[in-house]
């Protein structure tokens, strides 16, 4: 379980957090929506253990460890996954490399034995079909050249061999077209289970069509003003987010 | 695949240390006086039992390098190196000519071991498929101690042995060829190789041969103050091909140890050699203190037509490495390749890189140079690409990248490019980049450690060289890019 309280966070001296309150069971998958610059893609940086997010007040507790002195790839061992807005290109390191070197570097965090070839080769092939990664894309550079759409399906892919319990997706939706957005849904769906929480981060109601959250959250000026269920989102794409910012501003 | 499956094990089981190489090995060894005069290079020749004009050519060598002044024209600083006070030969004492591997010495054997290379063992594999074995010439210090698979070798007409030795038993090819492309009096450190070289390799496949296995050589500097000169000597003749793997290490010492050696390739009408290198002497420790001074020459000669030449070099150790592995384009439609990975950390410095010189017609050229600096260290690429007037069609491509990782280190290319043909067409393509603080986040939030993302990360830059190296090396390689950037973070 995930308990988020007070987080007060800041980059460079810019306080972007404001005091944050959250708390994220086992099994259930929350939006947070608001709109640019209140602090969403910070949230999700500061959650994954990015270096200069400072948090200055206020705490992380996942499964009741503080994640305040855990590093990026503690947390990541830890079952935190973070599907970035904008994946990072890795030139060199082919897509199949790059999923294995990560997949034994968690094992290994854990004290298991790295995965054999032969074993890997198939869960791999096994997990990408469903997302339409070809063999060709895995044995290219990691998002180098890759479309909008490949590097998403390349980061759902890697969600997904990597079996995290906590995933946070950044702004998963940006960038993709009609189709690429139902691929991409249906590979989170496919791992919503009673032992995983998700934090779905999106502008848009239409991701929230595909993956149905049980909580909606609305984000303005590092805080959240709103917490509903699903209707909440049908709500915001109809009156947009003027109502919660001029709250927050009166 | 037993071979290479032994080898990839070996690599995985080494110790991830700073320096694994540090270890000295207690043998008593016979060492020739300090100092360089002629009586010491009588000596040498003497122990060696050589011949008279061999004698002569190291005495005209060292007449010619008492004249010569050292080269300050490299991006590298080291304190004035006392040529009076190294030791110029030192020999493991009872080498006198092992016959079998059961009569060397068992710490020398273990000394070996260490380093990954049991030769014991290599001749027990032989019954692998052929391709995957490697013959290995070993030198300790300055003696080669065994050359394993003399016999399989001799049965395909491959000369493989002590440069000492060829001297002795095939001086017509040694005065032929020695000197041939690396000319006594080229430069200050060649010219001190020419004049006190005390061993090395001499590989000679004769025409229409394909080398039935990889070449290798081990080469490690034991003694204290010695200077290791080895001289190698490779000749493809026409139609031939060779493979040649050289790799080297040197114990741990606070005193700097001069390295300065000569490699000279032949290649005839339509021959093709392949030497690599996996260099990794000991850089010096964490302060600059110690570490090996690496002053080679190594040139390549393309005698003749459509013959190639391709050099690949893996460089992680010494304290500074001043090394240009160069071709002579000197037959029409020959080729030259230079694939470079050089990494430095600490307070090592590198001046390295290649020289493609094009003489004949339709002659091409590709160099890849990958610079990785880190720590304190500097890393400077030098290339020359030049075309004579008669190269009509000369091609070179030459990309250059440089990888920086912290703040402190530095990259730096130059390269010299001059073409006295206008039909010659060279390309230069140059990149400077660090590891960004996204890549590093990015592998980090997938649970790869500090250590591991910039190993990754490296690893992918210098992929495009490390294709080209064979497998076996290809391995330890990687996992040496790994070990010398230790700490290179944080």
């Amino acid at each position: 379980m995930l308990e988020i309280k007070n987080l007060h966070a800041e980059v460079d001296g810019n306080k972007i957090l404001r005091g944050i309150d959250l708390t994220v069971r086992p099994g259930e998958v929350h939006a947070i929506m608001g709109p640019n610059g209140s602090g969403k893609s910070t949230l999700s940086y500061v959650l994954a253990g990015k270096d200069d997010y400072e948090i200055t007040e206020g705490s992380i507790t996942y499964n009741g460890v503080d994640w305040s002195e855990l590093g990026a790839d503690e947390r990541a061992a830890a079952g935190m996954f973070l599907a970035f807005q904008y994946p990072i290109e890795i030139p060199g390191v082919a897509t199949m490399t790059f999923l294995k070197t990560a997949l034994n570097a968690q094992r290994k965090a854990r004290g298991e034995d790295e995965i054999s070839t032969p074993d890997f080769m198939k869960l791999v092939r096994e997990k990408s079909k469903a997302l339409k990664v070809t063999p060709d894309m895995l044995k290219r550079p990691l998002n180098v050249g890759f479309s909008g759409g490949e590097k998403k399906r390349a980061e759902i892919l890697q969600m997904s061999l990597l079996e995290p319990t906590l995933c946070v997706l950044d702004e998963t939706d940006s960038g993709l077209d009609i189709d690429a957005l139902r691929i991409v849904s249906e590979g989170v769906n496919q791992l919503r289970s009673p032992d995983r929480s998700m934090i779905v981060i999106t502008h848009y109601q239409r991701l929230l069509d595909h993956i149905v959250p049980d909580v909606v959250h609305v984000l303005s000026k590092g805080k959240i003003v709103k917490t509903g269920g699903k209707e909440l989102a049908l709500e915001l794409e109809k009156n947009g987010y003027a109502d919660y910012v001029d709250e927050e501003a009166a | 695949m037993a071979a290479v499956q032994e080898t990839i094990d070996q690599v995985k089981a080494i110790d991830v240390d700073q320096y694994k190489y540090g270890f000295v090995t207690d043998i008593e060894s016979e060492l020739a006086p300090k100092g360089l005069n002629e009586d010491i290079v009588a000596f040498i020749s003497a122990k060696k039992e050589e011949p008279e004009w061999m004698l002569n050519w190291r005495l005209e060598a060292y007449r010619r390098w008492k004249t010569m002044e050292e080269p300050t024209w490299a991006r590298v600083e080291y304190p004035k190196i006392d040529f009076e006070d190294l030791h110029y030969y030192a020999a493991p004492k009872n080498t006198e000519g092992p016959k079998s591997l059961d009569e060397v010495d068992p710490e020398l054997l273990e000394t070996y071991k260490k380093l990954g290379i049991p030769l014991a063992e290599q001749e027990i594999l032989a019954g692998v498929a052929p391709e995957n074995r490697v013959a290995v010439d070993a030198v300790f210090d300055s003696v080669s101690v065994a050359t394993t698979f003399k016999e399989e070798l001799a049965k395909a007409g491959v000369i493989f042995c002590p440069i000492s030795e060829a001297v002795r038993e095939h001086p017509e090819l040694v005065q032929k060829y020695l000197g041939s492309v690396v000319p006594v009096s080229d430069n200050f450190y060649a010219t001190l190789n020419s004049a006190v070289f005390s061993d090395g390799s001499f590989v000679y496949v004769p025409p229409g041969v394909r080398c039935p296995m990889e070449l290798s050589t081990y080469f490690r500097i034991n003694e204290k103050n010695t200077g290791q000169f080895e001289r190698t000597l490779i000749i493809a003749d026409k139609g031939s091909y060779v493979s040649y793997l050289e790799g080297c290490t040197a114990p741990q010492r606070d005193e700097n140890q001069l390295h300065a050696a000569v490699v000279e390739l032949v290649a005839l009408e339509d021959a093709e050699i392949k030497y690599s290198t996996v260099q990794n002497w000991y850089p010096g420790d964490s302060e600059g203190k110690g570490g090996i001074y690496n002053f080679v020459t190594k040139r390549g000669d393309c005698r003749e037509k459509n013959s190639k030449i391709s050099w690949t070099q893996v460089e992680t150790g010494s304290a500074i490495t001043w090394k240009y592995p160069s071709c002579i384009l000197r037959g029409d439609n020959s080729q030259g390749e230079f694939y470079s990975i050089a990494i430095s950390n600490g307070h090592q410095q590198i001046d390295s890189g290649t020289k493609m010189i094009h003489l004949g017609k339709n002659t091409a050229s590709r160099i890849i140079s990958k610079g990785i600096s880190a720590g304190v260290s500097q890393n400077t690429y030098r290339g020359q690409v030049s075309a004579h007037r008669k190269a009509s069609n000369a091609r070179n491509f030459t990309q250059c990248d440089s990888l920086l990782i912290g703040d402190k280190c530095g990259a730096h290319t130059v390269p010299y490019i001059e073409s006295k043909n206008s039909t010659a067409v060279f390309e230069h393509e140059a990149t400077t980049s660090k590891i960004s603080d996204d890549q590093m986040f990015y592998c980090q939030a997938r649970g790869l450690d500090e250590e591991e993302a910039v190993a990754l990360i490296v690893n992918g830059f210098v992929r495009d060289v490390i294709q080209q190296l064979p497998m076996e090396f290809a391995v330890e390689a990687q996992k040496l890019i790994s070990i010398s950037l230790e700490g290179s973070v944080g």
